[in-house]
């Protein structure tokens, strides 16, 4: 197998006429890294792959991989594979040709190719199936021969465009570290494309988390999830309640914002808004739903909540409380369930207490819909 | 009676009328092949006979028309089918936003009568040849060369239409996963479309054959001196026929049957096999049938007309109907010979009329309508058409 190699985006812009559908993607991706693109339908995210992949040239920018600029370059010499969204397997050809495709436009001998396409059934765990067609294998089957017959290629950068989306979620959970495991063992760089967070976040080095065309930010899985760069990735990856106001106070990289409902609140200013922000900005706290815990009323402190309990959901292993916030927004907290009966809250006036350096606030923006 | 029940009858009436106006006209003309009468006719039926087969077999323009038929038939599809192919390629992937003009350029020739078509070709190349000179002249008035692509000007339309409704259903990541994988573009051509297609181009191959074949309208003005089977057919009429056409067409019938069951059995037989691959058991129809018989009725069709042609062709080398062709003659004959008793006899009694009543010449003419009018609609009235049509 090629050993990992980088891919490197400078600056790309992509336009399907006047539609702007990637704006200034700057992205560099380490050999051997497992990168995924994170983003709400539509956002762009197949079309970077496919400029990757070479289906399309940028308008603007260069992809380079393994440090070559690529531009003119077909996508039958680029070092890459592609599975597709919708997998592409060749209908009307049994398993073991679809695996071996790559060998047989290459010239390899029948023999070869199922010499080969034999030691690939065996590491997707379909040996002895090779003599069947595509239409008589189950979607995760299906999915497997995707991956070996882009293995089959030995790509240096393996591109995955929401290859697990069509399957339902337990075998989506076993394919994922599954996956994960395949490219440890191959080693090559693999680009992944999600719009399911979780999936981004257990198995990426790095993510990239798009929106509408727009690369927010680009870090490992903690980094999104604890210290998210604008509102779009807070709002987007993991659930997370918003509190809108003016920055009240600015102290190194903690600032106190000033809410309509819930008073002043402390919390950290997110690393990337560290300098930028000052008293007076319209700004933006997220403070997640595990984050809050019950604790005491006490007005003064900038750590606390009231709100009133609009309902609750019992979701087994916790329960969902849903409080009143700020703008006809609820706010979302969970408890543990342990184990004791828990008498309702409904209706009454709860104080939530969080830990300052779990809150993030940063320049307000534009949220992610629901 | 219910309502139901009647409304039932009706729809069996109707459907026995529909079929019967569909299929009558092919049973008859079967049926006069196997009549030795020398018009194609089924009643009144006289031998049974295999000669007409012998007749058509030795008939050199019909044999040569089916020749010219077959290689132009060939020649049409070849050269439909590029073009149909082409054309369905350029519409679907090429220029997909001059979709509707694209569209109505290249099904306008089916849109134009046949006869258009005809004289544009012989105009057309005739022009062509004036401009590059007389060397090309063996072509661009040869008969074959003509009328294949005059024909292919429509053909190739039908092919087209075929082909788009199949590229409608390909996926076209299937051809961008070939390239990916490494494939050239011609690779990913042969490799993925061309399998794909291959069902819309058999398909279109048999339409633009069959198309070829019984055209009569185009081909008139191109055939020059290769007359296909249908020009041949046109001018017999003009002579008169006899039911060695009707063997043709008797043969025409059957191979199309056979070609139908042929193909719904192959269709019948994958199609238990994939249900068997899936797990679920073939329908069982005969235990003692081979496999591929099994559940596969129009394959138990197809083999026993396969023994009925078989049967039929042997008997056919055998049976004679010699001994029966003269007893109809000799029937006939002796039908003349009593029609010619009967005028004798009516002759006598006239003349003894005349001898023996005298003056009594009213009652003559009355005698005559009496003896005249059972002879031309009873028993005797059919030997004078039959001697008619016998010539
Ligand atoms: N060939 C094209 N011509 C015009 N617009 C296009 C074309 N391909 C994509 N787009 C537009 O670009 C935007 C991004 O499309 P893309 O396929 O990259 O989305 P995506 O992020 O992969 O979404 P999904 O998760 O639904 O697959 C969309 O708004 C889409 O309408
Ligand atoms: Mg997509």
């Amino acid at each position: 197998m090629g050993a990992g190699v980088t891919v490197n985006l400078e600056n790309v812009w992509i336009k399907f006429g006047d539609f702007v559908a990637v704006r200034e993607a700057n992205v560099n991706i380490k050999g051997g890294d497992f990168f995924s693109f994170l983003g709400p339908s539509g956002c762009g995210k197949t079309t970077i792959l496919r400029a990757v992949s070479g289906f399309l040239d940028p308008s603007e920018g260069r992809v380079l991989i393994g440090g070559k600029d690529m531009a003119g370059i077909g996508p039958n010499k680029r070092p890459t594979a592609l599975i597709f969204q919708n997998l592409a397997l060749f209908p009307l050809m049994k398993i073991w040709e679809n695996i071996t495709f790559s060998m047989e436009v290459a010239g390899a001998s029948a023999g070869d190719r199922r010499k080969r396409a034999d030691e690939l059934l065996d590491m997707i765990a379909l040996s002895g199936q090779g003599d069947k067609f595509p239409s008589e294998l189950s979607g995760g089957q299906k999915q497997r021969v995707a991956i070996a017959r882009a293995l089959c290629a030995e790509p240096d950068v393996l591109l995955l465009d929401e290859p697990l989306s069509a399957l339902d979620l337990k075998l989506r959970q076993h394919m994922r570290t599954e996956l994960r495991e395949i490219q440890q063992r191959v080693g090559i760089s693999f680009i992944y494309i999600t719009h399911d967070q979780g999936e981004a976040l257990t198995m990426s080095d790095s993510v990239a988390v798009m929106r509408a065309g727009i690369i927010d930010q680009i870090a490992g899985g903690h980094e999104i999830y604890d210290h998210p760069a604008t509102p779009f990735v807070a709002s987007f990856v993991g659930e997370n309640n918003v509190f809108r106001g003016k920055l009240q106070s600015v102290n190194g990289n903690e600032a106190v914002i000033r809410t309509n409902r819930s008073g002043d609140l402390l919390a950290q200013i997110t690393p990337t808004a560290v300098g930028k922000m000052k008293a007076g900005d319209d700004a933006m706290m997220f403070v997640r739903p595990e984050a809050l815990a019950l604790g005491e009323a006490s007005p003064d402190s900038k750590t606390t909540i009231s709100a009133n309990v609009l309902n609750e959901e019992f979701e087994g292993n916790s329960y969902s409380v849903f409080l009143e916030g700020d703008g006809g927004k609820q706010i979302k907290m969970s408890l543990p369930n342990l184990g004791q009966d828990r008498e309702s809250s409904k209706g009454s006036s709860l104080a939530l207490h969080y830990d300052a350096s779990t809150a993030v606030v940063m320049p307000a923006g534009e949220l992610a819909s629901e | 009676m219910s309502p139901k029940v009647i409304s039932r009858l009706a729809l069996g009436a109707y459907l026995l009328i529909f079929f019967g106006y569909l299929l009558g006209p092919l049973v008859v003309m079967s049926l006069t092949a196997f009549n030795s009468s020398g018009f194609p006719s089924v009643s009144p039926w006289a031998c049974f006979t295999f000669e007409w087969f012998d007749v058509l077999f030795k008939d050199q323009r019909i044999l040569n028309g089916i020749k010219n038929s077959i290689i132009i038939g060939i020649g049409t599809v070849i050269v439909s089918i590029a073009i149909g192919l082409s054309a369905a390629l350029v519409l679907t992937q090429v220029w997909p936003k001059l979709r509707t003009t694209y569209y109505t350029i290249i099904i306008a020739p089916i849109l134009i009568p046949g006869v258009v078509l005809g004289i544009s070709t012989i105009v057309f190349w005739d022009r062509v040849s004036r401009l590059l000179g007389p060397s090309t002249d063996a072509l661009f008035h040869n008969g074959i060369f003509l009328t294949i692509l005059g024909q292919s000007t429509f053909i190739a339309s039908y092919a087209m239409l075929i082909f788009v409704a199949r590229l409608a259903r390909f996926d076209p990541g299937l051809t961008e996963a070939a390239l990916d994988l490494g494939a050239t573009h011609t690779q990913a051509f042969r490799k993925i479309l061309l399998p794909f297609m291959r069902p819309a181009i058999a398909s279109a191959a048999v339409l633009a054959f069959l198309a070829s074949f019984e055209n009569y309208n185009t081909t008139t003005f191109t055939f020059g001196n290769y007359p296909t089977l249908t020009i041949e057919l046109a001018q017999k009429v003009r002579y008169g026929i006899n039911p060695s056409i009707s063997s043709l067409a008797f043969i025409i019938v059957v191979l199309t049957v056979f070609g139908a069951l042929a193909f719904e059995a192959y269709r019948r037989n994958t199609g238990n096999k994939e249900r068997a691959k899936e797990g679920k058991a073939a329908p069982k129809s005969g235990g003692i049938l081979p496999g591929f018989l099994r559940g596969n009725p129009a394959a138990v069709v197809l083999v026993l007309l396969c023994f009925t042609v078989i049967t039929a062709v042997g008997t056919a080398q055998s049976y004679s109907p010699e001994q029966c062709k003269m007893d109809v003659r000799a029937a006939k004959q002796l039908e003349i010979d009593l029609r010619i008793e009967a005028l004798e006899e009516k002759r006598r009694l006239r003349e003894l009329g005349k001898t023996h009543e005298g003056p009594d010449i009213f009652g003559t003419p009355e005698v005559e309508s009496e003896d005249k009018a059972p002879s031309s609609s009873g028993a005797f009235g059919d030997v004078f058409k039959d001697l008619e049509q016998g010539d």
